[in-house]
């Protein structure tokens, strides 16, 4: 096991208890963690203890429901050894202290702060020993820690941390733990025990703050008129109707940032007013021309007509493998099925919002962002200031799913900002939110198999054709929307990827599971026909594809392995929850599905009922379960698990976005449903119990569900779904 | 224009026009932010208070029609009454929120619902639940809550 020192500052809080702060060089993980901060005084604190004895914890990453401000805080706590009720957290400003990974990406969070976070609370826990030890003049390895209260069991004598914190920080600085000195599993007393959300009693009495919640001095609010084709712009308005409601200040220019035929930031007429409601009724009232600009005939119908004919032919193969074209040509039989998705929308509950202050030498933000130190980064080059003169304070999230990925709605408050001498709120409605986002791509998918006499998969196409987050980046060679490690490569000898590109201005950026949400509903629908064809139990054959283990690196983020165990594991494991191959209550289906996301392993088994003519489909119940490694917070990730289920399920029945003459048709909850109380199943979710380090939650429920539901609708109807959403 | 209202048992007064959603009154001009903004046209929930006792969405009511009604925010809620007191206490036991952004409209929700039906069954629950949204998704834990609210109020 590699072993890693770091170097502690230690400094005195401002209640004169002590914080501790932390160098990441060379961190397990990745290189980068040391950044563009010099590796021997660029820190900053993660856990600072108190007088009284109470521990804050900095959180660095984001918090948009996934749960890291409980599940980091318990790595620090673990091996600080203090009481969970003594625990406080704080967020986190962006800063290159954090390290590549303050963002809310990739499900990586505990992942990656799994060692670095550990050895903060490892290296606070012994300063306050060492202090102890010192008093008592006895050897910091004859000291006991629990629960805030340090021990000496030779003598019987105790102190509590806030007794030592003080001294603490005046000692001088220690080379710190190695990973090597942390705790192992058996020993972990918080890491692995379900910990209610640290938030919560916050929460349901309305007293956290999220982005919209922001408010500072002298602060006015903004809305923005945009065009309502992507990408037009303003021939010219009459700001007098806008004026001319009370409380309207100024109506300026909001410019657009990018491509003009792609902009990242669309160009729009802001009203500045006293509140919000008078600037949303400002903006009401406000004349503008516009001019439709570049993408008026952008249509997604015909663009993904586009896509259908794209798989009819081959495409630029991303993973190639034997020669698929001979397997198939010489197959026993071939078994071949389309499928395709519609672009979706993100909607989390908070629209988009930012506030901005921007002055003489720099820059204040406060945001509900996914990537802090993305957004300071381009808010000081946008503004031509250093990173240090840009202080990005995160709000809570009410809802990110990769929306809050991209820095455009900042960049667009600061351009507004800098045109005023006073803070400014620039609020999205929903209308705002659904009309002007980033979609998950569209895609088509044409998978083709071919079988030999004894019934194995010989050859393996998959051409997927579509528009793809990647189209208008230059430093994505694949330029597709495949991944080199998912299954089935490696296990059918004769196998090929084929990429198609749509050509298309519609703005398409990152949903949950990037690229998998899709894959996932394509391979596992396609999966689930093979067995058909072959007469064989959807589980059962997925159990004898995953028969031979595989391990292979996965060329996501990290030097992770995809182990095909893991996959096997989970099914069975949710197969024989769920009651696989019990007899199904009269009318009732089952469907399977399982899939790997960025080192997590999930299945599902979603069970359905044929509906009667003109009923919504009812869906009974959702077995789950997933393998993460070791589990750090138990009901965080089945909250996750259930999150991710309902996700998939309402993007699958209802999730579609569509575009005509360049304008998003959408609005709002009533053309853009979403899942439902009423329709919502029991979700049972299995952890499986493991050792491996832990990998994240926040994603890999997702992708499995929709096909899962699919195969379910399959095996209670006899009717095979091709193409989301259901709209059942 | 100066408008009365009376909020968590205090009577304010405000400066904005009657036509105002009480919504944005709330969190603009009475630093009450409990009740969120997701839709702006009742479909969500989000915004849920109480007036006079029931819930209602505060984005599709003007302060002009509540004026001298009771209004009850997230902010008041907490020791308010024995419904509410249950609600809350199961919200917290069954650790329901995830990002929370829909939750205080949730929670007006439940009350309100556990105020006219004390012990609903699922169907009541799905019902009275299905016009508040959650995208999160954290609707197997809310349904719970309610039914552990319930058992508070029945063994009470």
């Amino acid at each position: 096991m590699r072993t890693r020192r770091d170097f502690l500052k230690i400094s005195a809080a401002a209640g004169g208890g002590l914080l501790v702060g932390f160098t990441l060089p060379g961190c397990d993980l990745t290189a980068d963690f040391a950044g563009s901060a010099s590796a021997d005084h660029a820190l900053d604190a993660f856990v600072s203890v108190d007088t009284d004895g109470r521990a804050t914890i900095v959180i660095p990453v984001p918090e948009i429901g996934q749960g890291v401000r409980t599940s980091l805080a318990m790595l620090v706590a673990e091996e600080l050894e203090v009481d969970w009720s003594d625990v406080r957290v704080t967020q986190a400003d962006a800063g290159d202290e954090y390290g590549p990974h303050q963002r809310a990406a990739g499900s990586d969070s505990v992942r990656a702060y799994w060692d670095p976070l550990r050895t903060a609370g490892a290296a606070a826990r012994r300063l306050l020993v060492r202090v102890a030890a010192q008093r008592w003049n006895v050897e910091p390895a004859s000291c006991a820690v629990r629960n805030g209260e340090i021990r000496h069991a030779p003598s019987g004598r105790t102190i509590g941390f806030g007794d030592v914190a003080a001294e603490a920080a005046g000692l001088p600085p220690d080379r710190g733990p190695s990973t090597a000195d942390l705790k192992r599993p058996e020993d972990f007393r918080i890491i692995g025990i379900p910990v209610r959300n640290i938030d919560t009693p916050e929460i349901v009495r309305g007293e956290v703050d999220f982005g919209l919640d922001v408010r500072v001095p002298e602060m006015v609010c903004a809305a923005v008129a945009r065009c309502p084709t992507y990408g037009g712009t303003v021939d010219g308005f009459d700001p007098a109707p806008a004026l001319a409601v009370p409380g309207v200040h100024r109506v300026v220019r909001s410019p657009s940032v990018g491509d003009p035929e792609h902009p990242y930031v669309v160009e729009g007429m802001a009203v500045v007013a006293d509140d919000t409601w008078t600037a949303l009724s400002g903006r009401d009232a406000l004349e503008v021309d516009w001019n439709p600009g570049p993408n008026r005939d952008e249509n997604s119908r015909r663009r993904h007509r586009l896509g259908r004919s794209g798989v009819d032919r081959p495409g630029e193969p991303f993973v190639d493998q034997g020669d698929v074209e001979a397997a198939l040509a010489g197959a026993d039989r071939t078994v071949e099925a389309e499928y395709q998705l519609p672009m979706i929308a993100h909607v989390p509950m908070e629209p988009m919002n930012c506030t901005a202050h921007v002055q003489e030498n720099g820059c204040e933000i406060w945001a509900p962002t996914q990537m802090p130190a993305v957004v300071r980064s381009s808010v000081a080059s946008r503004l031509d200031v250093p990173e240090d003169a840009v202080t990005v304070h995160v709000s809570r999230v009410g809802g990110g799913f990769g929306r809050r990925l991209s820095s455009d709605f900042v960049l667009e408050a600061v351009g507004i900002a800098r045109q005023l001498d006073r803070p400014v709120q620039v609020v999205w409605s929903r209308e705002d939110d659904l009309r002007h986002g980033f979609y998950r791509p569209f895609s088509y998918h044409r998978l083709t198999a071919g079988i030999d006499q004894g019934g194995h998969l010989v050859g393996w196409r998959h051409r997927q054709a579509g528009t793809s987050r990647y189209a208008f980046r230059d430093d994505h060679p694949a330029r597709s929307e495949f991944f080199a490690g998912a299954f089935p490569v490696g296990i059918v000898p004769h196998f090929r990827q084929e990429y198609t590109l749509v050509e298309s201005n519609l703005n398409v950026a990152l949903i949950r599971a990037p690229g998998h949400n899709a894959l996932a509903f394509a391979i596992q629908s396609f999966v689930d026909e093979l067995a058909v064809a072959a007469g064989e139990d959807p589980l059962a054959y997925r159990l004898d594809l995953l028969e031979e283990r595989q391990v292979r690196p996965y060329d996501e983020e990290g030097e992770e392995v995809y182990d095909s165990d893991r996959l096997r594991g989970v099914l069975e494991l949710a197969g024989e929850r769920s009651g696989w191959g019990s007899p199904s209550t009269a009318g009732r289906g089952r469907g399977v599905a399982a899939y790997f996301t960025f080192g997590t392993y999930v299945a599902h088994v979603v069970e359905v009922s044929r509906p009667g003519a003109g009923e919504p489909l009812c869906i009974h119940r959702v077995t789950s379960a997933i393998d993460c490694g070791q589990p750090v917070n138990p009901a965080g990730i089945r909250a996750q698990v259930e999150g991710g289920v309902m996700d998939g399920l309402g993007a699958a029945l209802h999730g579609e976005v569509t575009v005509e003459n360049g304008a998003v048709e959408q609005s709002n909850f009533h053309d853009y449903p979403i899942l439902t109380l009423d329709r919502a199943p029991d979700v049972e979710v299995v952890i499986v119990d493991s050792d491996a380090p832990p990998t994240g939650a926040g994603e890999p429920p997702y992708p499995p569900v929709a096909p899962a539901l699919a195969n379910a609708v399959y095996a209670a109807t006899g009717e095979r779904l091709r193409s989301l959403p259901l709209d059942m | 224009m100066t408008v009365e209202l009376h909020v968590n048992g205090e009577l304010v007064g405000i400066d904005v026009p009657p036509e105002m959603p009480l919504l944005w009154a709330l969190r603009d001009h009475l630093n009450l932010k409990g009740a969120k903004y997701g839709c702006g046209r009742g479909l969500c929930g989000a915004c849920t208070v109480q007036v006079a006792g029931r819930a209602v969405r505060s984005c599709v009511v003007s302060v002009g029609d509540v004026e001298g009604r009771e209004i009850v925010s997230a902010e008041g809620l907490d020791g308010g009454d024995e419904v509410a007191d249950a609600v809350l206490r199961a919200w917290d036991e069954e650790d329901v929120p995830q990002c929370g952004y829909c939750q205080t409209g949730i929670v007006m929700g439940a009350v309100d619902l556990l105020r006219g039906d004390p012990d609903p069954d699922d169907e009541a629950i799905d019902r009275a639940m299905a016009s508040y949204l959650c995208r999160c998704g954290t609707y197997v834990r809310i349904r719970r809550a309610v039914h552990r609210a319930a058992s508070y109020l029945t063994s009470s």
